[in-house]
């Protein structure tokens, strides 16, 4: 799937991620900032690049802001990102969910 | 120990904002009897797919115990209504509220939407069950066609805020301007044989105030109250503990029940009066309550304090 435009999604709330996607040129870029980027970061980044690979986007740049989020919201940020950027929001991604 | 499926508990459904990763993660330590996440006011139009999403995950991952999981979803009437309920429907969702409900219809064509759900993502079905939220005049007058609109229907719910906005009035401390809507409700939901729940108060700095619209409804006879506080959840919990007395009484019920059992009487008897139906299902209720506010042990038994 393609991204239109950038997009986000989450807000810089605790227990929250901020991601933003735009286009990318070849493969997916993730830029991650967190204050348990060491312990974590692995984990983050996987949720992130694996939501967006079940949802067909190969390229793409993401910028994600971590204030403690679970796994199940990051997948979920990373789902209504990708939907608003591919513009595809009326369309809830079932496969992906 | 009765032979019908137990009733469930419902004095409290707390309120939690769907598009609220903290509060949604730990919505379920509370101790409320059901878990509403909402996905109409407390989000904002340009949230409304993110909040579905948040919620849809949290709900595949997240341990809630043994409270029952609502989704409160959007009105029919708008652009996320459809989606909403896909998406709470494939994540196995206990019961999804429909707001502004207003005739009979509306519950229908929830079910006929939820079912086709179900058919769609492999949902065992009748397995998700609905309820109505009541919010206009004409809701409270067809609230006994609402309630029992659906097999599917677990409950009724009143919403003061939209309802005496309609009505030209608001809401006063005393309740006065409630009492036809909260007994119409009640007794609709009665009559079909569902759960009855009352308003939300939204005015957290007035405990006097808040018991004593708990302690009103308890009486009237509602299963509960819908709550948008976690603070607020013992406070009714305690005005629904019964007293020792209450429990006392109705483990004497039970062991009279069990006794007549035993002997094969038909006829159950308590200090040489006729036990009937209305006093066993009261002492089934009684000890239910008791036992959900740790009042009796594992044999039933009244706990000194």
């Amino acid at each position: 799937m393609e991204i239109k435009s950038t997009a986000v999604a989450g807000t810089l709330e605790s227990s929250d991620i901020q991601i933003m996607i735009s286009k990318g040129s070849s493969d997916i870029q993730i830029d991650l900032e967190s204050d348990v980027k060491k312990e974590f970061g692995k984990q983050i980044n996987q949720v992130i690049s694996s939501t967006l690979q079940k949802m067909g986007i190969t390229a793409a740049k993401v910028k994600a802001v971590d204030k403690g989020a679970l796994d199940c919201v990051i997948k979920a940020r990373t789902i209504a990102a990708a939907q608003r950027a591919t513009k595809t929001t009326d369309k809830p991604a079932w496969e992906v969910l | 120990m009765s032979d019908e499926t137990p009733e469930r508990l419902r004095r409290t459904m707390m309120f939690v904002p769907g598009n609220n990763p903290a509060m949604v993660k730990d919505a379920g330590i509370y101790g409320a009897d059901s878990i509403m996440f909402d996905l109409e006011d407390a989000v904002s139009m340009t949230e409304k797919d993110a909040a579905r999403d948040l919620v849809y995950e949290a709900l595949q991952t997240q341990d809630y115990g043994d409270a029952e999981l609502v989704v409160r979803v959007n009105g029919i009437d708008t652009p996320y209504y459809a989606n909403d309920v896909k998406a709470m429907v494939k994540a196995g969702i206990d019961v999804i509220r429909l707001p502004k409900v207003e005739s009979a219809q509306m519950i229908k064509d929830l079910v006929k939407d939820v079912a086709a759900a179900e058919k769609e993502f492999g949902i065992k079905e009748g397995s998700t069950h609905v309820m109505a939220a009541i919010e206009s005049a004409k809701g409270v007058l067809n609230s006994p066609e609402i309630a029992a609109a659906s097999d599917r229907m677990i409950g009724i719910a009143l919403s003061a805020e939209d309802y005496t906005t309609d009505m030209k009035t608001h809401r006063y401390p005393d309740g006065a301007e409630l009492e036809f809507a909260r007994n119409m409700v009640l007794h609709s939901a009665r009559a079909a044989g569902i759960a009855a729940f009352d308003t939300v108060f939204t005015n957290m700095d007035d405990t006097e105030g808040f018991y004593r619209e708990t302690k009103h409804i308890h009486q009237l006879g509602f299963d509960g109250k819908s709550l948008v506080n976690p603070r607020q959840i013992a406070m009714v919990n305690k005005v629904y503990e019964p007293t020792q007395k209450e429990v006392e009484n109705a483990k004497n019920v039970i062991n009279a029940i069990q006794e007549a059992k035993m002997k094969v009487s038909g006829v159950i008897s308590m200090n040489g009066q006729m036990v009937d139906r209305p006093v066993v299902l009261r002492a089934q209720r009684v000890m239910m309550l008791a036992k959900a506010s740790n009042l009796v042990d594992e044999e039933e038994n009244y706990i000194e304090k």
